[in-house]
């Protein structure tokens, strides 16, 4: 039923209504990253997507868990309105509370067709992040 | 946080047998918990209900400060996040009740209405190609869809006020159609200021588009009649042509579900609210935070209702165009709309006693009983419609609200509800065609894509016919007709 996804970022666990994924990272960044990855690999086809356009985001939160979420619905906010697939991300900075980090991506345009699912917002529902032996895991719920 | 990770497995807290309907979740379960969960059921269901995390929501909106009588579930419960999905819990405004983001859900007043036609279903049956093809085309769905129905941002905000009025009022309807939509299609005290630039925009140029995942149009023939005399009211009779149309506030309603959600989480100290889920945020209805997001939401609903209307239009005309007849013979009068995602402040009598509640309805609908103030003259004697779609290979019914359901504040289902996740469903379905198998059954379904026909396919869903034998059994609503699907749009 788990599904993986591309070595290990993210993978999938059942939820009745929405998708729910556990999403891994080495450190704290990557985590992030691969967060952002795993929403935008749900919402459109990644494969062979390029990605000439990057964006700089500069962002803040009271916590660790409430800073994820708002990193992916600020990449959300920017897809729906600038219409940017994003694919690659880069966490430069990350402290407590604050994540400086660029996204890249293409136009929608004529990749329209890659468009799968349509993710609402990212839920706090269950959200927290863990320290695993190599790292960092999270859980978070999609609402789609 | 008492919240130990996530994933579906069997839920093992303690379900006591009522009666044949309906389970209790004793206060004691959980520590915090202010009132006993209710959920209704059937024995066989209750199977299904304890295999996800469905339960344990239950009991964590028993947390919400000033919740009366129960935290209830109705029979199409399942998985959500913060409130479970079939949720309606009340709190007592005038003791600190508080309102939740995560009670009304991101698609704010997500809701289905009704149209019936002069059609019959052998007058269907030839032109259904065409007539699927012609609403394919004609309405704009999918991820990010825009439609057609291009508005100002002045005229946005007045949009945010008057719902579906400005859209009749701009050509896309009829008056009469507003009479039959809860609350006229507009409900009072929205609040354009409370949107932020981010929800206007997320909004701009969607008014008039599907969207994707559950929402759809379905074209349907009535197959059986329960109550022959509220069926003559409405209008209704075996064979009719009926189209129910499930859409909600899009882009809009999400963003401000999202930024309030966010700042209600600072609430939980502010107001020393203890939840044991972030996504259950909440703050007191009498507060600064808590009036400005009923302002918003109220917006995001009123947009929904502009949303269905303009849909609407766009379906009536895709009609007359395939069937070259005018509006006039074809007869596609509105029977009514409702909302299933939605925070309603309402008057209800709890131990004896008039209350002021905030009656937060997720993923379930209103069903006031016959003779309530609220409803249009020609309905007071029937009862609130209800209109309950099911998944697109078998049934939906229309139902009416009854005065039993005084135990759930005036509220019922909202649908078949989920049994499989999505991943499931599509690997349960792989390598099958599902329209192609609900074309064997006379049904044409069209999706801009393949996996969301996989993922709504029916077995994904419970059987509509039996979380309506619930309802119907424990008395909260009645049956009045069910309908089968003929042709269906997917988002």
């Amino acid at each position: 039923m788990v599904k993986s996804n591309h070595m290990e970022r993210y993978e999938q666990f059942p939820h009745t209504a929405d998708i729910g994924v556990r999403v891994y990272g080495k450190d704290m960044k990557e985590l992030f990253e691969n967060a952002a990855f795993a929403m935008f690999d749900i919402i459109a086809d990644l494969q062979g997507i390029d990605a000439p356009i990057t964006k700089n985001f500069t962002l803040d939160a009271p916590d660790h868990e409430q800073l994820l979420v708002v990193w992916l619905d600020e990449l959300l906010y920017n897809f729906y309105t600038k219409s940017i697939i994003f694919s690659r991300f880069e966490v430069k900075e990350l402290t407590d509370g604050c994540i400086k980090a660029t996204a890249s991506g293409r136009p929608v345009g004529e990749n329209r067709n890659r468009l799968k699912t349509e993710i609402k917002a990212a839920t706090y529902h269950g959200l927290k992040i863990e320290k695993t032996d190599s790292g960092y895991k999270v859980e978070i719920v999609f609402d789609i | 946080m008492t919240y130990k990770g996530i994933g579906m497995s069997m839920w093992q807290g303690e379900l006591e047998r009522i009666d044949a309907f309906r389970w209790r979740i004793p206060k004691g379960y959980k520590a915090g918990m202010r009132v006993d969960g209710v959920i209704y059921a059937d024995e066989e269901m209750v199977k299904d209900i304890r295999s996800d995390r469905a339960p344990e929501q239950v009991a964590n909106v028993a947390f919400l400060p000033g919740i009366v009588k129960h935290s209830l579930a109705m029979p199409d419960i399942h998985w959500g996040y913060g409130f479970p999905i079939g949720g309606v819990a009340a709190t007592d405004i005038d003791s600190g009740g508080v309102v939740s983001p995560g009670g009304v859900g991101f698609d704010i007043n997500c809701g289905v209405r009704l149209i019936k036609t002069n059609l019959k279903e052998g007058d269907v049956r030839p032109k259904l190609k065409d007539l699927v093809y012609a609403l394919y085309n004609d309405i704009p769905a999918g991820v990010g869809s825009k439609g057609d129905i291009r508005i100002s941002g002045a005229e946005e905000r007045k949009l945010l006020v008057d719902g579906a009025r400005w859209v009749v009022d701009h050509g896309y309807g009829r008056q009469e159609d507003l009479e039959y939509t809860e609350d006229h299609g507009a409900i009072k005290g929205a609040d354009p200021d409370a949107v932020s630039a981010r929800a206007y925009e997320r909004g701009k140029n969607q008014s008039g588009t599907l969207g994707s995942g559950n929402h759809f149009i379905e074209v349907q023939a009535i197959d059986e009649i329960y109550e022959k005399e509220t069926a003559d009211i409405f209008g209704l009779e075996a064979g009719q042509v009926t189209i129910m149309i499930h859409s909600g506030s899009r882009g809009l309603g999400y963003q401000i579900c999202d930024e309030y959600s966010k700042d209600m989480i600072q609430c939980l100290s502010k107001y020393g609210i203890n939840v044991p889920d972030r996504q259950l945020a909440s703050a007191p209805v009498n507060s600064p935070e808590g009036k400005a997001y009923l302002g918003a939401m109220k917006c995001a609903a009123n947009y929904a209702w502009a949303n269905r209307q303009c849909l609407m239009h766009l379906t009536r005309s895709a009609f007359e165009k395939v069937f070259n007849m005018g509006p006039k013979d074809l007869g596609m009068d509105l029977v009514y709309d409702v909302a299933h995602n939605i925070a309603k402040v309402e008057r209800h009598t709890v131990d004896g006693k008039e209350k002021t509640l905030c009656v937060h309805r997720k993923g379930a609908t209103r069903a006031f009983p016959p003779g309530h103030p609220e409803l249009p003259a020609r309905y007071r004697k029937t009862g609130q419609p209800v209109i309950i779609p099911g998944d697109m290979g078998r049934n939906s019914y229309l139902l009416t609200g009854t005065e039993g359901a005084k135990e759930t504040f005036y509220s019922t289902c909202h649908g078949a509800g989920r049994l499989m996740s999505r991943s499931a469903a599509i690997s349960a379905c792989r390598g099958r065609s599902i329209s192609r198998e609900l074309e064997t059954k006379g049904i044409m379904v069209m999706s801009s894509s393949r996996d969301t026909l996989a993922e709504e396919a029916p077995e994904a869903y419970k059987d509509v016919n039996e979380v309506v034998g619930v309802v119907d059994g424990a008395g909260i609503s009645k049956r009045v007709c069910r309908m089968r699907p003929l042709g269906v749009i997917k988002g």
